[in-house]
């Protein structure tokens, strides 16, 4: 046990010294995160709506919260490729579930951070008043919806294995396709219809329902948010992703990385 | 319980190139055919031969980083494919390119490696020390981003990410290329202390013909993916009728050889080496 802990804190270091050393990098994109949020939100306030004011912001802090980690847990294999360790990785005694674990409790750790700062920044520019949401709900929702979004950035990663470009391009292609039609800034109804059974499939439609109901966007009192039990469809939805994404993003990174190393793809590229 | 570090028979490898615009499947590279040797544990065996010749694949299907396509490959006792998890935390391995996070210092670098073995931070950090001293890499160097290093010293940091575990089986793919004659002086007389201090068994690829001759009792010459010649130096050269390693290289796997077919001839033709 206490090597496995190890193991899973091997990746949390290295991420964290990585972050470190990139620090500026961190704070220019976290500075463009929080100025694009704050550009989508003031076209609520510029519409004189505070319900769009809110149902943006909602969209904006769950979005950037939501595709922060899957990017980056996608991206990690990308950059062990780049870095020329994906080899020594996969040579260490360490099983893929503690890999990906360890890489992915530190993008959690990373996206939580980088949110708090998003919804400060957007505090100067908007008038928020959360009193009356259920703020603890929404975090809630978070937490559980981060786990299907850990499962579908697992199976992302595995992509660069095949192929470190084409990887990277159909993550972010995958990445945009969730934006089109979880309906992050619109309701899903405004799709074309042929878009819209793509929504029911995305776990962000579901966080992003649930948390609308919880901060009080569709309340006939503007900001009196839900209770929990009223987000009970969503939370169930969001926990049999996540049961079932993280399990299929562990298998197929598995059946990739055998076939990775029947046809040589391993090796250092970029 | 076998004496044998490394059991290798009957190995096979190929690769598939893909071709065109629909990357269709073209003509296949045989990296490794039919190669079998053996390693004694404790013994240091060097791996002879061209660019491309199969060396590197060979450390990767011993890594556990290729399946190999058929054959039976057997490190101190496991067999792979089958028990990749007992042998991982057996071996070390140092590649000719030095594969870091660069812009993470060397301290960094061996601190994420311990960690991933299972060490505690003390006992990694004491041990990286000791071995990047006796490679001749000063303690001050310890905290510098591994970009601001040269090629010599990141390979020193390479060497010593290896040996961190202490691991009874290295698989050095030309660990000394680039360094300067002192450094690789320094990382020679550590590898040789390793093997009688600690019983290290080490497969050592190179193109460097007096490293080989000086560390490795035994010498196997690979070409086209085919293990051509083995035996001790003396017997190489007396096989090729040569008065130096180097000429018994080339004469035996050197230029102008298509996929090992002439030296295989060359063998064929010379009497037999006991192994």
């Amino acid at each position: 046990m206490e090597q496995v802990l190890r193991q899973t804190w091997a990746f949390f270091f290295r991420d964290y010294h990585l972050t470190r050393r990139y620090m500026s990098w961190v704070v220019v994109f976290t500075f463009y995160a929080v100025v694009n949020s704050a550009t989508i939100a003031l076209i609520g306030v510029a519409a004189g709506d505070p319900r769009l004011t809110l149902t943006l912001l909602v969209g904006v802090v769950l979005w950037n919260f939501l595709s922060v980690l899957f990017q980056e847990i996608a991206n990690s294999i990308t950059y062990e490729r780049w870095e020329g360790t994906l080899e020594y990785t996969f040579m260490a005694p360490v099983s893929r579930l503690t890999h990906l674990a360890g890489v992915s409790f530190f993008t959690l750790f990373y996206s939580v951070a980088r949110s708090f700062f998003i919804v400060g920044g957007l505090v100067l520019f908007i008038d928020l008043d959360l009193s009356r949401a259920n703020v603890w709900g929404a975090l809630l929702v978070l937490v559980v919806s981060s786990m299907a979004f850990v499962g579908l950035g697992l199976m992302a990663a595995a992509l660069p294995v095949l192929s470190p470009e084409r990887g990277a391009e159909a993550t972010n292609i995958f990445q945009g396709v969730l934006l089109l039609v979880s309906g992050v800034y619109y309701p899903v109804e405004v799709l074309p219809g042929w878009l819209q059974p793509l929504a029911a499939v995305s776990p962000a439609t579901y966080a992003l329902s649930a948390c609308r109901k919880l901060i009080g966007i569709e309340a006939a009192g503007m900001g009196e948010g839900a209770p929990l039990s009223a987000v009970t469809y969503e939370l169930a939805v969001l926990a049999v992703m996540g049961v079932v994404l993280i399990p299929l993003g562990l298998y197929v990174f598995g059946l990739v990385e055998t076939w990775a190393k029947q046809t040589g793809k391993l090796k250092r590229t970029g | 319980m076998s004496n044998q570090g490394i059991e290798v028979l009957g190995l096979h490898k190929h690769f598939s190139k893909r071709k065109g615009l629909l990357r269709r499947r073209g003509a296949a590279v045989h990296a490794l055919r039919d190669v079998s040797f053996g390693v004694e544990r404790g013994e240091t065996y060097g791996l002879l031969g061209p660019n491309g010749s199969g060396k590197s694949t060979l450390i990767r299907v011993l890594s556990t980083l290729l399946v190999p396509d058929a054959g039976q490959v057997r490190l101190l006792g496991h067999r792979i494919p089958g028990e990749e998890a007992a042998v991982r935390s057996k071996i070390g391995r140092v590649s000719v390119d030095a594969a870091f996070y660069k812009k993470l210092s060397a301290r960094e670098n061996l601190l994420y490696s311990a960690f991933l073995y299972g060490m505690d931070k003390a006992r990694a950090e004491r041990r990286a020390l000791d071995i990047l001293e006796a490679l001749g890499l000063e303690g001050e160097k310890f905290t510098d981003p591994l970009e601001e290093m040269s090629r010599g010293m990141q390979q020193k940091v390479a060497i010593t990410r290896a040996l961190l575990v202490n691991p009874p089986l290295l698989l050095l793919d030309e660990p000394t290329t680039g360094l300067d004659p002192k450094s690789k002086r320094d990382v020679q007389t550590f590898l040789e202390n390793l093997r009688s201090e600690h019983g290290t068994t080490i497969l050592l690829t190179s193109h460097d013909m007096a490293e080989t001759e000086r560390l490795c009792p035994r010498i196997g010459f690979i070409a086209g993916g085919r293990l051509i010649a083995e035996g001790t130096p003396d017997e190489l050269k007396r096989i090729a009728g040569a008065d130096s390693l180097d000429d018994a290289f080339i004469a035996l796997a050197g230029e102008g050889l298509e996929e090992g077919e002439a030296a295989v001839k060359k063998r064929e033709a010379a009497e037999p080496v006991e192994a």
